[in-house]
């Protein structure tokens, strides 16, 4: 159950995805993150489309692993599309008792459908094929260049790194806790939402106690080996680019450029300019 | 009760790159109302084991059968119940204390069971009892201001107050000093004797389990190792050097004595035993 969460998750195969900057995946995560909000007809998603599976197959991970970081969206996504579906003004092609389907919202609805499952997947794939400690250190060194933030992006990135390296410990913690409360005879099963609510108390209380216990320990850990922020701090593994994060940025810039340019296509793909 | 596991494997994170056969294979036998000790390296696989004869896991491929019937055939509220009669008590289970109080802490089990407030009132008093702890003393204090080794026992009295059939505990003594640690097992041994409920206790200390338990399952990468009685467990030196095992200390020395008497028995693995054995052979 808890183990279907796949955010956050990393997926080693030793890919040259996995293998490029942290700092190169970044970038381009955050371009085409910015770009898919610029696309304006189907050749741009099928265009991106394209590119996300070139990228999935590059990168070795399965493409089940992909699909099940969108099933956790399913409701947002349908939430999403029968909102636009039945809401936009316009030429009406359908119409279902009070409901009326228009060709706007029909295609407001797929695109927002689209956009939705590449962002999604576009991001999964980063963090899937990026350590955590790389994404972080990648992160703090973007942050560097973002004005007021440039500040804090050390203590940031820490913070980042181990909210990361917590998620799989305490999702094990809960899993723990939750089997010794069964085993005392705890339903967690059936009943119903108030019982079922009720119920998670003897959950969250020794979740709590082990999170604060755990934060108290590591803090006291870190400074005892002297941890004291950012300043003067030097790094054991220096991020570097290598040829292939040149490489793949120049790939990457002529890709924006392309997906930029579908958006002049005048062809219509199943919906009219 | 009688608990039989049949053909039992374990496989986590099937299917993705994590995945670890953590059982394979396993068969045995557990009689009604007899001591086990389950030892093993970390990671050989002990706790995943335990985790099957309530049902809290399901196994990969095989089956547990309590007193003859298959556990995963059963629904879910039927798995409830028999959760009540077969107790875990968890690694380090002070972790899943929650009450504001001792006394209410204890009694989660009980009333999860359904029971009436006099019988819950009354099992856990005895349960509290029944772990070395002062009733009166100990029932309104938060759990939280308690030792270390106060907290352990509150959290194995909540187990006990179920009342269960089978009591398995996973390494109840792990942490604690050794002053602690020896009263816990004594706990454990005279409540075996006084209720004749079958008891189940991982450890991986020799030491402690040796002089205690029946029959010693030895477990390795997942696999049984032995199943056997204490006296030709501990025969087995070399297999459970090789494993990442030791045999009581006594037991070395009673190898080294061999040497210079050979008539001395090398099966003995309590002082106390090795005491009457060296006094025999050197009396002659
Ligand atoms: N929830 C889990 N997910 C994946 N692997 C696990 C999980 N729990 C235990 N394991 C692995 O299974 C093996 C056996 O674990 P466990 O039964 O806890 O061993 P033991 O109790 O003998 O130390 C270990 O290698 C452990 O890493
Ligand atoms: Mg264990």
């Amino acid at each position: 159950m808890l183990k279907d969460v796949t955010i956050g998750q990393y997926y080693p195969t030793g890919s040259v995805i996995h293998k490029l900057d942290p700092r190169t995946k970044i970038l381009f995560t955050t371009a085409f993150v910015v770009m898919l909000f610029f696309l304006n007809n189907l050749w741009g998603y099928l265009a991106t489309f394209l590119i996300l599976a070139t990228i999935t197959l590059l990168s070795k991970i399965p493409m089940g692993y992909i699909i099940r970081g969108i099933k956790g969206l399913v409701l947002i996504i349908m939430l999403t599309v029968v909102l636009n579906l039945f809401m936009t003004p316009g030429t009406v092609v359908a119409t279902l008792g009070p409901l009326t389907v228009t060709l706007e919202g029909l295609k407001v609805a797929t695109y927002m459908a689209l956009r939705l499952i590449f962002l999604v997947v576009g991001t999964s794939i980063m963090t899937l094929t990026t350590s955590p400690i790389d994404l972080t250190d990648g992160m703090e060194w973007c942050m560097r260049y973002i004005p007021f933030v440039r500040r804090y992006a050390h203590e940031l990135a820490m913070m980042m790194s181990i909210a990361l390296r917590f998620i799989p410990t305490l999702m094990e913690e809960t899993e723990r806790i939750m089997k010794a409360q069964k085993a005392r005879g705890a339903n967690f099963e059936t009943g119903n939402i108030i019982s079922r609510a009720k119920n998670l108390i003897p959950i969250l209380i020794p979740l709590f106690i082990s999170a604060f216990r755990r934060a108290d320990e590591l803090a006291t850990a870190m400074e005892a080996r002297c941890y004291r922020g950012g300043e003067n701090r030097t790094r054991m593994k220096q991020l570097a680019f290598e040829f292939r994060d040149g490489a793949s940025l120049v790939l990457m810039f002529l890709m924006i450029v392309g997906l930029y340019l579908t958006t002049w296509i005048q062809i219509p793909l199943l919906f009219p300019v | 009760m009688s608990v039989e596991i049949k053909n039992l494997s374990h496989t986590y994170s099937e299917g993705s790159p994590f995945e670890f056969k953590a059982l394979k294979d396993i068969n045995l036998t557990i009689e009604d109302g007899s001591f086990i000790g389950i030892i093993g390296h970390t990671g050989s696989g002990k706790s995943t084991l335990i985790q099957h004869l309530n049902g809290l896991l399901t196994p990969t491929s095989g089956t547990v059968l309590v007193d003859g019937k298959d556990i995963f055939e059963t629904k879910k509220t039927e798995l409830i119940q028999l959760r009540h009669q077969i107790g875990l008590v968890f690694q380090y289970p002070e972790h899943q204390l929650f009450e504001e109080t001792v006394q209410k802490d204890v009694a989660f089990g009980p009333r999860n069971q359904g029971l009436t407030e006099d019988e819950i009132d009354q099992r856990v008093r005895q349960s509290i009892k029944m772990v070395g702890l002062d009733f009166d003393a100990i029932k309104d204090k938060s759990p939280f201001e308690l030792s270390g080794g106060q907290m352990r026992r509150v959290a194995i009295a909540g187990v006990l107050a179920m009342e269960p059939a089978v009591l398995i505990l996973d390494e109840p003594t792990a942490g604690l000093d050794p002053r602690g640690r020896e009263e816990i097992l004594a706990q454990i041994k005279s409540l075996h004797r006084q209720k004749q409920i079958t008891v189940i206790l991982v450890s991986h200390s020799m030491e402690d389990i040796g002089k205690m338990v029946d029959k010693i399952l030895v477990m390795n990468e997942g696999e049984v190792v032995f199943y056997d009685t204490p006296n030709r467990v501990f025969t087995e030196i070399s297999t459970l050097e090789r494993i990442g095992l030791a045999v009581p200390e006594v037991t070395y020395l009673m190898r080294r004595l061999k040497d210079k008497y050979p008539e001395i028995r090398e099966d003995i693995f309590t002082v106390e035993a090795a005491k009457k054995e060296i006094l025999k052979v050197i009396r002659g």
